[in-house]
């Protein structure tokens, strides 16, 4: 029997197998941030072990990182204490970093990918659960614990029970307006944020195919918000492409190797999944969350629903505490909800190619009043790039804040925070509870709608903007 | 890491699913370098409620948490799991657990049980009747007792013996050390490196 581009990953990497037991797999990168790395150091020192593969362990500083004023120091003295021991804890071991200030700096799965050290094939992990987002080049990549990240400086090996595996595929074409984000919501939205619990997802279709790597980095990011392991796109074409000539992208000889092997990785004919999702890409609209958890979405059209309307009873309790805490009502129409601040940035929506979209649209327009939109590039070389193509002016003309890379407002550990009762429409990948600060609402959207929303002042999409463009030269 | 072979316990009947790791520790007390001190930061946000349950005098000193289907979603943060057990909890028992979470409470001696929903309705009214009522967990017979209600509960047979014995994982991968030296000479040159070795 056949096997799909997981398990074939995944057998590629098995150091030890034994019955009864989990398979040791082995790690081919380990990413390092600030925030999970810590405790592990403090484990290795403890008992004396080195860091086995500082060849294949890279760290960055994203999660407390300011975004204005990074070259004064710190003003919040935890945050600075804890970016001070990951700079502490990578001289002391030897590992490669790229602190605040770095022109490799940036959101840790930013960075790996534009260095070119994700590549199809491998295996990554990294103590935070967005590490999916690299499965977007058929790499086998998943969140971990500090406790792992230990084990995988200790060892660069991963004790790992083999996780089944679902076929999400979406064939046809996506609508004009609709993205990739769009469509990872709607997918989270159909299997709940439970339903890929226990599985490895692979994204397939001729929708995927088509398009480009930021665009699936955007989805498979997204792929623990349905409560996957890991997510998964094979590698084509456009994923050599982007590859080829990064600083760490294999060369000459070694890349035609590479190449013959990538172009292995994909599903057999033959191969069975454990489970099948099928989506229509024609049938699917822009779409935001109204909820806590990702999964509470709906198409921008849609209204706010009715936690009546819900026969599962915790799902239904789920829905009315959601909207207790989100402020809205039963009925009201999403496209009346009003916000005060939007977010286009994190390791979902913080690459180039999301940066020129909002872009897009922003041009010769301008941010309503009494919005604060702050733009955050998901490193310093989309920062570089951004300026280059000249978006940062766009932005700043409409009236945006054009910031310093880092994770930001993704996640309150930084000064980038909502205040409490404030309400965002952000391109991040989390709308719980105080995720962007104590109190803070949070509507999860592509860059596209939160570009149309601050320029409208409520939800929207670009469709709705069909007027409100300043002629070009005015 | 404790060895986990029975414990018997009150409960905290936590009557909420979905509930994130961002709920469980807001971000903000990420900062911390240590792997104590986050007790005060375990579900900090409901705290401020004083009728949330864990405010209630009657479960202080509850060491059984109770809680609804999809626990644990959310970020990879371990701290999620330290502040669960700085707080005093033993044992976690929900439906279904996220993943991440998951693993990383057994790699620290919570033992996380996955019981039927029908089971954990039992629990909730039965801790909710009876704040006194006592749970008692047991892994070497991979049961939940309480009154009236007794319940199987499935842990892989290795995570199983981890936990009993307190087995510190990386110990035993280093056992392994010739397969790992084997699979690392076989790797192809092609493969990634961060610096040059
Ligand atoms: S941008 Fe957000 S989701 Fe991504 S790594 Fe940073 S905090 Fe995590």
């Amino acid at each position: 029997m056949g096997r799909t581009l997981a398990e074939k990953v995944w057998d590629d990497h098995v150091v030890r197998r034994a019955e009864g037991e989990p398979d040791l797999l082995y790690i081919d990168l380990h990413l390092l941030h600030e925030v999970t790395s810590p405790q592990a150091f403090d484990g290795l020192r403890q008992a004396g072990r080195p860091v086995r593969r500082l060849d294949l362990t890279i760290a960055t500083e994203d999660h407390n990182t300011p975004t204005l004023d990074i070259d004064k120091p710190i003003a919040d003295p935890v945050s600075r204490a804890q970016l001070e021991t990951l700079r502490k804890n990578c001289a002391e071991f030897g590992v490669r970093l790229h602190p605040l200030g770095d022109i490799e700096q940036g959101v840790v799965h930013v960075v790996g990918p534009q260095l070119g050290l994700t590549q199809p094939g491998t295996t990554v992990v990294c103590g935070d659960s967005h590490t999916s987002t690299h499965g977007a080049f058929g790499a086998l990549a998943f969140g971990i614990g500090t406790s792992q990240v230990e084990h995988v400086l200790a060892t660069q090996t991963l004790p790992l029970a083999r996780p089944k595996t679902m076929a999400i595929t979406i064939d046809g074409e996506l609508p004009d307006s609709v993205t990739a984000k769009d469509l990872i919501l709607a997918i989270i939205t159909r299997i709940g944020t439970g339903g890929g619990q226990g599985y490895i997802l692979e994204y397939r279709g001729s929708a995927i195919e088509k398009l480009s790597m930021e665009a699936r980095m955007t989805i498979c990011n997204m792929s623990i918000e349905a409560g996957a392991r890991a997510g998964m796109i094979a590698p084509d074409q456009t994923t050599f492409d982007y590859l080829q000539g990064r600083d760490h992208a294999p060369q000459g000889s070694d890349w035609d190797a590479a190449v013959a092997y990538w172009k292995t990785l994909r599903t057999d004919d033959d191969a069975v999944f454990d489970a099948e999702v099928v989506i229509e890409a024609a049938e699917l609209a822009p779409f935001v969350t109204w909820g806590t958890n990702p999964g509470q979405g709906a198409p921008l059209s849609a209204n706010v629903p009715d936690p009546a309307s819900y026969e599962d009873a915790s799902e239904r309790n789920a829905a009315e505490k959601a909207l207790e805490y989100m402020g809205l009502t039963a009925g009201q129409p999403l496209r009346e909800i009003n916000v005060d601040t939007v977010f286009v940035g994190s390791c979902t929506n913080g690459r180039i190619e999301d940066l020129r979209n909002a872009a897009a649209i922003l041009d010769g327009r301008k941010v309503a009043d009494g919005v604060r939109m702050l733009v955050v590039p998901g490193s310093v070389r989309v920062a570089l790039q951004a300026v280059e193509e000249g978006l940062d002016k766009v932005f700043t003309a409409a009236g945006a804040e054009w910031r310093h890379a880092g994770c930001s407002m993704c996640l309150g550990m930084n000064p980038d925070q909502l205040a409490p009762g404030e309400r965002s429409a952000s391109t991040s990948n989390r709308n719980f509870e105080g995720r962007q600060g104590k109190g803070g609402r949070t509507h999860l959207v592509s860059p596209q709608v939160a570009a149309a929303t601050a320029v409208l002042g409520h939800l929207a999409s670009p469709a709705d903007l069909s007027d409100v463009r300043t002629p070009a030269g005015v | 890491m404790e060895a986990f072979t029975a414990h018997t316990g009150r409960a905290v009947p936590l009557r909420r699913s979905n509930v994130d790791t961002d709920q469980i520790i807001p971000a903000h007390w990420l900062k911390k370098v240590t792997r104590d001190g986050f007790e005060d930061g375990l579900f900090e946000a409901w705290r401020k409620d004083e009728n949330f349950v864990l405010n209630r005098p009657e479960r202080k000193g509850a060491s059984v948490l109770v809680a609804g289907p999809d626990f644990g979603t959310g970020s990879s943060r371990e701290h999620a799991v330290w502040a669960l057990q700085n707080y005093g909890f033993k044992t976690v028992i929900s439906s279904r657990f996220a993943d991440i979470f998951r693993g990383n409470s057994l790699k620290n001696g919570l033992l996380t049980v996955v019981l039927d929903q029908q089971v954990v309705d039992a629990l909730w009214d039965l801790a909710e009747a009876d704040p006194t009522a006592e749970i008692t967990v047991d892994l070497e017979k991979r049961q939940v007792l309480a009154e009236g209600i007794t319940a199987d509960f499935e842990l892989d047979e290795n995570a199983r013996w981890r936990l009993l014995n307190g087995l510190d994982d990386i110990s035993l991968t280093l056992q392994n050390e010739a397969d790992i030296a084997a699979y690392e000479a076989a790797r192809p040159a092609h493969k990634p490196r961060t610096i040059n070795a």
